[in-house]
């Protein structure tokens, strides 16, 4: 199967600490300065939904955000543009720009340090019904590429999948817990493997 | 964008109506006839909007970052949507939701798309609509066709055209109400949907419906084309009718409606309808677009001649038995309870007794209630949605929809299960009381997507929304009960000045610099559908508007006699005491190192005003005959592709039809009514351009006329590969002649 428009959150650590409000600026210089490799558009506020996409950045090719779905609050990156490559290709290249943006906003000095990655715990959706439906069938098919590119995203280290909610409305996702905690440097350093 | 775009046609097959199928069909051809420089971007800008997908803020390929302006490098280069419009840059795709209704299902698929195209919100419009926003045009038909297998159209959403049929919320369950308008609402919406009548517009259509004419739900006296439910007695009977009422408009100066008849019986409504629709067509300006909305006819004419040129439009129309067939049944009832009725076990207290109280209200059938889920500022993401799915079907048979308050609401709530839905919305975030109150801001999406906005509207909403709950325990009750609504521009999509308190974005220039502003209006009146509208009383730094609003509020509280309401007080009171209450908040910090100010709400960047672009509402003037020739050039390009295809007899057909459709786009200048007959429209056709010579081309005469009458003489026999290639190429060439022939034409006059 085809693994396209991959979305990665990174859960965040101590989620209650994190005031969303100085995110916006800092979204707004990504803008200015273009610092993905994407073309960075817009800055959207939805701090005031419940358990929604929190603030996003806009982008042509992929959105960024601290989104709060599920009240599971985590940096997120979404892949809207095709990619060429295979699944792992696709995998990697969504993976390493959440954890770039996650090493970014980490840094951030107007947030000091209250955004985290909890270095355990990552959620992967498969952000298209119709190449990947919520379905055991989805599990099974997608099952390897997971193993093959969470052995490599760990460095060989214990991981464990979860497939969350079986609602057949709802995007195929995955969630990923390690018993070890890494940061993102270290995660970017397997990929880049 | 989504790599499944190609594959959910097949998927779909079968599973949508064939008309919205093929409506959407249509305008695929039309993208790729853009992508490929076939067919002019001011067409396809108008084509697009008739579907619903709308251009946002930056999409002219700029945007002021705050520093300076950044010219974004789309990767479709200098491809257009529409003129300066970026092909690649993110729109907005309105939904049209008649009356407001929606079914669990269809709450499924627009959660599905949110996530899948935008930004995981939906977001309810003032006009009942739903929006989504940073959607790429390439997605734009799958998206349709998902929602066309819902059963939902984006058809004449936005554009020159008969927009949502709005109608009460409460239709049908209002102890107030003289009878259920949705059947009628629903008619309305059916038979102008696509309406030949509705195809020549200035500018845009806005029915509403309104089961009363007390109340606010369904604001009819702010619509080109208002209907109040009536009852007379005749013969000893209540025979139902229609207070009809044309005219009305908010915009930059707003117009109430004219009453046009104070009764007009079920059968006479569509009839009635296309006429004015017609009238409208022949008569509202074109040229002008600041002009061009029926108001300004209605105004300019006076409501008697008006009436008259659409009493006699009433007499040429051709009976059509949609008019009576979409109508029947509509005297009954058409929903039902999933539970018995019930009341409440329990006094309600706490956090549930202030829902009970502003988020629910009794139906005129016993035991049951409406709930309102209120979101704030309209918005609602996909998880949400979905919850709101299972909970309508959990409590109801499917009930609920949207309001011109940007809220939800579940009909026929058994009363004895309102601690358990309250639980159930409280649950997934959609139980926040205060719906209906000054907490409840509707605003516009203003400076945060919208190519007019000025100032932030939604970010000064989501600003009074938080100030006004912290305290809104110890609000005044006729504090409570007032309403705040916010425009980003003149434009009033907000509705500024129905509300008691308005604001519209305005600029001022402080020292140099340029600060974002809210004009205040004040005065408007919700009830009655609008009994009056607000008016200006001054402009106020946006950043200082929370405590415009305190001082406004605390002193209506302390001031207020014998219960006045807030308009009356504000007119008592005067604009000199406003002026003096209000004044010091017009002026800037003394403080100079303080740059807030030249900021707005929700936005960091220094305020500008370099990003305000040309705005869609008004759609392109594109006229009937302009449509015809592009669907005459889109369909000799399906031609070409049934060729390729070897389908011949497909090939032919379609280029045979092309030229029909060509002709039929000219003979429709002289002859608005021209009929599908084929014969028809070849014999209007050498008539009205043949015989008189005006199809005649300069050099080539009348040559390419004839390649019609031989397609149109040789119709019933087979199309060989050889035969549909020449008919290919002379349909192609006959459609030339045809634009050639338009352009020569003198403009018509505007009336």
């Amino acid at each position: 199967m085809e693994l396209q428009h991959v979305n990665v959150k990174l859960l965040v650590e101590n989620p209650g600490e994190v005031d969303l409000e100085p995110l916006i600026p800092i979204f707004h210089r990504w803008i200015q300065d273009q610092v993905c490799e994407e073309l960075l558009l817009d800055v959207a506020d939805y701090r005031h939904v419940e358990a929604g996409p929190g603030v996003v950045l806009i982008g042509h090719q992929a959105n960024y955000s601290v989104d709060n779905a599920d009240e599971r609050l985590g940096i997120r990156y979404n892949r809207k543009a095709a990619l060429e490559g295979s699944n792992q290709d696709r995998l990697k290249q969504a993976t390493r720009a959440a954890l770039a943006a996650c090493q970014r906003l980490e840094s951030e000095p107007s947030l000091n340090g209250r955004l985290r990655f909890n270095g355990r715990e990552l959620e992967l959706f498969i952000n298209d019904r119709l190449l990947a439906p919520n379905l055991e069938a989805t599990r099974a098919a997608a099952e390897s590429d997971f193993q093959t590119f969470f052995q490599k995203l760990f460095g060989g280290n214990d991981f464990c999948l979860s497939y969350g909610n079986g609602d057949p409305r709802r995007l195929f996702s995955v969630s990923v817990r390690t018993p070890r905690p890494f940061n993102a440097a270290d995660l970017l350093n397997n990929l880049a493997c | 964008m989504k790599v499944s775009n190609a594959l959910w046609k097949d998927e779909l097959a079968g599973e949508m109506p064939e008309d919205l199928a093929r409506e959407i069909d249509i305008f695929e051809t039309e993208l790729a006839l853009r992508k490929q420089g076939k067919l002019d971007e001011r067409l396809f800008a108008e084509t697009r909007l008739r579907r619903g997908a709308y251009g946002q803020r930056y999409d002219n390929g700029q945007r002021h970052d705050g520093k300076k302006v950044q010219q974004i490098a789309y990767p479709s280069g200098e491809l257009t949507k529409g003129p300066n419009t970026m092909w690649d840059a993110p729109g907005m795709q309105r939904i049209k939701i008649p009356g407001g209704g929606v079914n669990p299902e269809q709450l499924e698929t627009l959660a599905e798309l949110a996530e899948e195209y935008s930004d995981g919100i939906v977001h309810v419009t003032t006009r009942q609509d739903s929006q989504l926003h940073y959607v790429h045009i390439d997605d734009t038909p799958t998206l349709m066709r998902r929602l066309a297998a819902a059963n939902i159209t984006t058809r004449e959403a936005c554009g020159n055209s008969v927009r949502n049929v709005t109608a009460c919320p409460y239709a049908g369950v209002c102890p107030d109400e003289v009878f259920d308008v949705t059947p009628y609402s629903c008619a309305l919406s059916r038979f102008l949907l696509g309406h030949p009548d509705c195809q020549n517009f200035g500018r845009k259509f806005k029915p509403a419906f309104s089961g009363c004419s007390q109340h606010a739900c369904a604001l009819t006296n702010i619509h080109d084309l208002g209907l109040i439910a009536v009852e007379r007695r005749e013969n000893g009977e209540d025979k139902r009718g229609f207070g009809v009422y044309v005219g009305g408009g908010l915009g930059a100066v707003p117009y109430q409606a004219k009453l046009f008849d104070s009764f007009v019986p079920p059968e006479e409504l569509l009839p009635l309808a296309q006429s004015i629709a017609r009238v409208f067509a022949r008569h509202g300006e074109k040229k002008n677009r600041n002009r061009a909305r029926i108001k300004f006819l209605v105004h300019d004419l006076g409501i008697e001649k008006f009436k008259e040129l659409v009493l006699e439009e009433r007499k040429t129309l051709p009976p059509d038995p949609r008019w009576t067939e979409y109508l029947k049944g509509a005297e009954e009832s058409h929903e039902e309870p999933l539970r018995p009725p019930g009341e409440l076990s329990a006094p309600a207290a706490g956090p549930f007794e202030r829902w009970l109280k502003t988020n629910t209200r009794p139906q005129k059938q016993e035991g049951y209630a409406v709930v309102t889920v209120a979101l704030p500022l309209g918005d609602i993401t996909a998880n949400q949605l979905r919850a709101l799915a299972d909970i309508v079907r959990r409590f109801t048979k499917g009930t609920v929809r949207t309001t011109v308050e940007q809220n939800f609401v579940v009909r026929w709530v058994s009363r004895s299960d309102l601690p358990e839905i309250h639980q159930a919305l409280d649950a997934v975030g959609l139980a926040e009381p205060g719906a209906g109150t000054i907490i409840d801001v509707t605003a516009c999406p203003g400076t945060d997507t919208c190519k007019l906005g000025i100032s932030s509207s939604r970010g000064l909403a989501a600003e009074l929304r938080k100030q006004l709950d912290e305290k809104s325990f110890q609000l005044d009750e006729a504090v409570q009960n007032l309403h705040i609504k916010i425009s980003g521009c003149f434009n009033s999509c907000g509705q500024h000045h129905v509300a008691d308190l308005g604001f519209y974005g305005v600029s001022r220039k402080m020292g140099g610099y340029a600060v974002p502003h809210f004009q205040l209006v004040l005065g408007g009146e919700w009830g009655h559908n609008v009994g009056s509208y607000g008016l200006p009383v001054m402009a106020i730094p946006s950043k200082n508007i929370p405590q415009v609003v305190t001082r406004l509020t605390e002193r209506y509280v302390s001031g207020q006699k014998n219960g006045e309401h807030f308009r009356d007080f504000i007119k008592r009171i005067g604009k000199v005491e406003l002026k003096n209450m209000l004044d010091d908040l017009t002026r800037p910090p003394a403080d100079k190192t303080d740059r807030s100010f030249f900021r707005d709400w929700g936005d960091p960047r220094e305020y500008s005003l370099g990003d305000l672009g040309v705005g869609e509402c008004a759609g392109e003037v594109v006229s009937s005959t302009d449509f015809g020739l592009a669907a005459a050039e889109r369909e000799v390009f399906e031609a070409q592709l049934a060729l390729e295809d070897g389908e011949f007899e497909q090939a032919g057909k379609k280029a045979y039809h092309s030229m029909l459709q060509a002709a039929k786009a000219l003979v429709k200048i002289e002859y608005a009514d021209v009929p599908d007959d084929p014969a028809q429209i070849v014999q209007e056709f050498r008539t009205r351009f043949y015989d008189t010579q005006k199809f005649f081309d300069p050099y080539a005469g009348g040559k390419f006329a004839h390649y019609l009458f031989a397609a149109h003489k040789k119709s019933d026999v087979s199309y060989t590969a050889e035969s549909a290639r020449f008919l290919v190429e002379e349909a192609q060439l006959f459609i030339e002649a045809s634009h050639s022939c338009y352009n020569r034409l003198p403009a018509p006059a505007a009336v």
